[in-house]
């Protein structure tokens, strides 16, 4: 069943049940549930009498480590099992779900595919996942100038939670500052059910000197949102991984998308100095 | 590692200091992310001898025989003027207030590099001397909060720490050399603020004539409850105000509980040495000591031993003066050394309204603080954005651009200071904004407060980093 199916069904049975009056979202939030995976919530502390709240509180704002959360006996308690349950749930939809379409409307993308045909492919065959359809390589020679000094793309990696996220912050920066260098930026498009392997295709399918794509990362439990760059210099299918150069760990509590972004340029102005990226790259 | 040298100079009511101390970085980030450069050391490789401050007479310090001092020091510790690369001259206590402290700055502005020298007002020498003497530190390994009162010879400085942050400061006139006596207790001098502790309890004391031990340990065990009353440990009386240091903030606790007190300065050494002679030093200094250690502050707060007593100030001033900005910024190479920029601090709302693009109201207050400082440039401090769009950051390039075009003389710096990391994408957009006009300098990871001053040195690390010395100017 896909998501938008669910969504509308689940819609459905809201709109009836508040008909019919046995729900009643409209009023006040008392005796509302809480979002146990809110920041708010996990804030505080669950472990009952402890010796010194204070420092119990501090402790917990230096980690996101679920410390002085108490235990039942031998076990998690039910919030903390829930709230664990809640985060686990938030990265398998960052997996599972597509970017939004508007989300790429608004940045002006169009979407290309490689060779997965949906995201249970996607998930199990990564060596298909790392090359284009047909269709996309027709479509990308049609659309995008050829031989560009660096070719910047979006692609949905293992979270496409951190693409919605990130994207319209950190795509101007970088497109901006390389352009104000002089450099001639290929146009950007948007790769789905893309591996980071898939850049050797693109960057031999228009000529570019530099890729950099720009792709969600797996989702842990602590966020959904991490994007990481991979930039390589002349990249061609079956180089070897050590000529990528990566800038991870982009999203809102790690590098703020536009600070990334304007690094990320100064690194591919780097790279096209020194005709290098990845182990080969003196930073 | 790379690694920079700083020296300390803390010339205080009674006593003089150096040291020497080596601050090393390393980028603390993992290869596959932005960098981020950190001071992961700090160690002290020099301490001197703890000399007299040399006075000329009551009001003058001796600028020369301090010269003489310092010369002598860097000979020891096998330094030149040239080796260091940042540093600190703290003038303290009451000797600041003493007329000729900017002269003295003067003479010795050859021996702290060419990079800073610096003087501290008292709030901020509370804040030196509570991280010099491991307070600072202890608050963040053992997530707790605690108070360090720095007790000089003219000053006790407060600060109050949780968690590795300054929750408030204070400085009193409190200190062991507020009242000079002779072996006989014939009493020699008297400051102010011990005269009017003395006329409170009803004590005469006249310069010339002698006076008696209890008499004078009436007077420091009342210092000693001046201090509790500073820490809010009992009821304050309005004598607190009158011996609060000109300048100086007021300590709050702001609803948090002190875990710790810490005792560092000259008179934290005689706080623990309850026999011999009351009188060695010709002050009241050890009296003091002996008051706090039976008065209300030791036995309500548990106290900790700090890693340095009378060295905290210049050990603070040698070692957590200078600190780095973040990794990702923008400036122009050629623009430093800076030094002494006036800041000027833009508040949320400010902030905002240049986020919303109005101009108008940042020109004007551009165009007064430079009049308020008769200074032709300036650094602005801003708070920062923690994950902008990247349109708000391009409205508030255009807005601080268009700003400083109208109201800074023609062809002086744009210089910004963050909180927030996003001073390489903001710098970019001013860069291209002013296309040349104005050189550009952003960097972040520094917090700045109204009325403090900046010094910006030569870039380090492949040009990731540079030193920022963040600081009050007592001669403006």
């Amino acid at each position: 069943m896909n998501q938008e199916l669910i969504s509308a069904i689940v819609e459905e049975v809201i709109r009836q049940l508040m008909a019919s009056g046995k729900i009643d979202l409209s009023s006040s939030n008392e005796g509302a549930c809480e979002d146990i995976a809110s920041p708010a919530c996990k804030a505080a502390p669950l472990l009952e009498s402890p010796r010194d709240a204070e420092a119990l509180e501090r402790m917990m704002k230096r980690t996101t480590a679920r410390i002085g959360v108490g235990r039942a006996g031998p076990r998690l308690k039910t919030q903390t099992l829930l709230a664990l349950r809640a985060d686990h749930a938030q990265a398998r939809d960052a997996v599972m779900k597509d970017v939004a379409p508007g989300v790429l409307e608004d940045a002006g993308l169009f979407t290309v595919q490689t060779l997965c045909e949906d995201k249970n492919m996607y998930i199990t065959r990564p060596d298909l996942g790392r090359q284009l359809s047909p269709e996309a390589v027709q479509t990308l020679k049609e659309k995008c100038i050829p031989n560009p000094d660096v070719q910047i793309y979006i692609s949905d990696g293992l979270s496409s939670t951190a693409v919605e996220a990130n994207m319209g912050k950190i795509l101007p920066v970088i497109t901006e500052t390389l352009e104000s260098k002089g450099l001639k930026v290929g146009t950007p498009f948007y790769l789905r059910f893309g591996r980071v392997g898939a850049q050797e295709h693109i960057a031999e399918t228009l000529g570019a000197k530099v890729v950099c794509v720009l792709l969600g990362e797996r989702p842990g439990l602590a966020t959904a949102e991490s994007m990481s760059a991979y930039i390589t210099y002349n990249a061609y299918v079956g180089m070897p991984e050590s000529k990528r150069t990566v800038v991870s760990n982009i999203h809102k509590n790690g590098t703020a998308a536009v600070e990334a972004g304007a690094y990320v340029a100064e690194v591919i102005a780097m790279i096209l100095e020194q005709k290098a990226s990845g182990v080969d790259l003196v930073k | 590692m790379p690694n920079i040298l700083s020296v300390g100079i803390d010339i205080g009511t009674s006593t003089t200091q150096l040291v020497f101390s080596r601050i090393s970085m390393e980028n603390m980030s993992g290869y596959f992310c932005v960098p981020r450069i950190c001071i992961v050391d700090k160690e002290v490789i020099y301490k001197s001898q703890v000399h007299l401050t040399p006075l000329k007479n009551a009001a003058f310090i001796d600028g020369e025989a301090i010269r003489e001092i310092v010369a002598e020091e860097f000979r020891r510790a096998g330094f030149t003027p040239r080796d260091v690369d940042t540093g600190a001259v703290i003038i303290t206590g009451e000797s600041a207030r003493k007329e000729n402290a900017a002269e003295v700055l003067e003479k010795l502005g050859g021996f702290a590099g060419e990079f800073v020298v610096s003087t501290a007002g008292p709030d901020l020498e509370s804040i030196i001397a509570g991280k010099g003497s491991g307070v600072f530190q202890y608050t963040i390994d053992n997530a707790c909060t605690a108070a360090n009162l720095d007790i000089g010879g003219g000053t006790t400085n407060i600060v109050f720490f949780d968690n590795g942050e300054t929750v408030s400061k204070g400085c009193l006139d409190i200190g062991g050399r507020l009242i000079r006596l002779k072996k006989d207790l014939t009493v020699e001098s008297v400051s102010p603020a011990a005269a009017k502790i003395a006329q409170h309890l009803g004590i005469r004391l006249t310069p010339g004539q002698r006076t008696t031990l209890p008499d004078l340990e009436k007077i420091t065990d009342k210092m000693a409850d001046l201090l509790a009353q500073a820490l809010y440990i009992k009821p304050q009386e309005p004598l607190l105000q009158a011996v609060r240091t000109p300048g100086s903030a007021w300590l709050e606790l702001q609803g948090k509980r002190i875990n710790r007190i810490c005792f560092s300065g000259g008179v934290a050494d005689c706080i623990a040495k309850p026999d011999g002679d009351p009188i060695p030093y010709g002050d009241i200094g050890v009296l003091l000591g002996r008051s706090i250690a039976k008065g209300d502050l030791t036995r309500s707060i548990p106290t900790l031993t700090g890693t340095e007593t009378i060295r905290a100030t210049v050990v603070g001033a040698g070692t957590y003066t200078t600190t780095i900005s973040g990794s990702t910024i923008t400036y122009a190479r050629e623009l430093f050394p800076m030094k002494n920029i006036p800041a000027l601090k833009l508040s949320l709302k400010e902030q905002d309204a240049c986020f919303e693009g109005r101009v108008q109201p940042l020109v004007e207050k551009i165009k007064w603080f430079l009049q308020q400082s008769e200074s032709e440039k300036l650094i602005l401090a801003l708070t920062g954005a923690a994950n902008p769009e990247y349109k708000e950051l391009k409205a508030l390039a255009h807005c601080l651009c268009e700003a400083m075009d109208t109201a800074l003389p023609a062809g002086t710096p744009a210089l910004i200071v963050l909180e927030q990391d996003i001073a390489k994408a903001l710098g970019i957009l001013m860069e291209k904004e002013l296309s040349g006009r104005r050189k550009v300098a952003c960097i972040d990871g520094i917090k700045v407060e109204q009325g403090d001053y900046v010094d910006l040195g030569k870039p380090m690390l492949n040009g990731l980093v540079i030193p920022v010395v963040v600081k009050t100017l007592l001669f403006g």
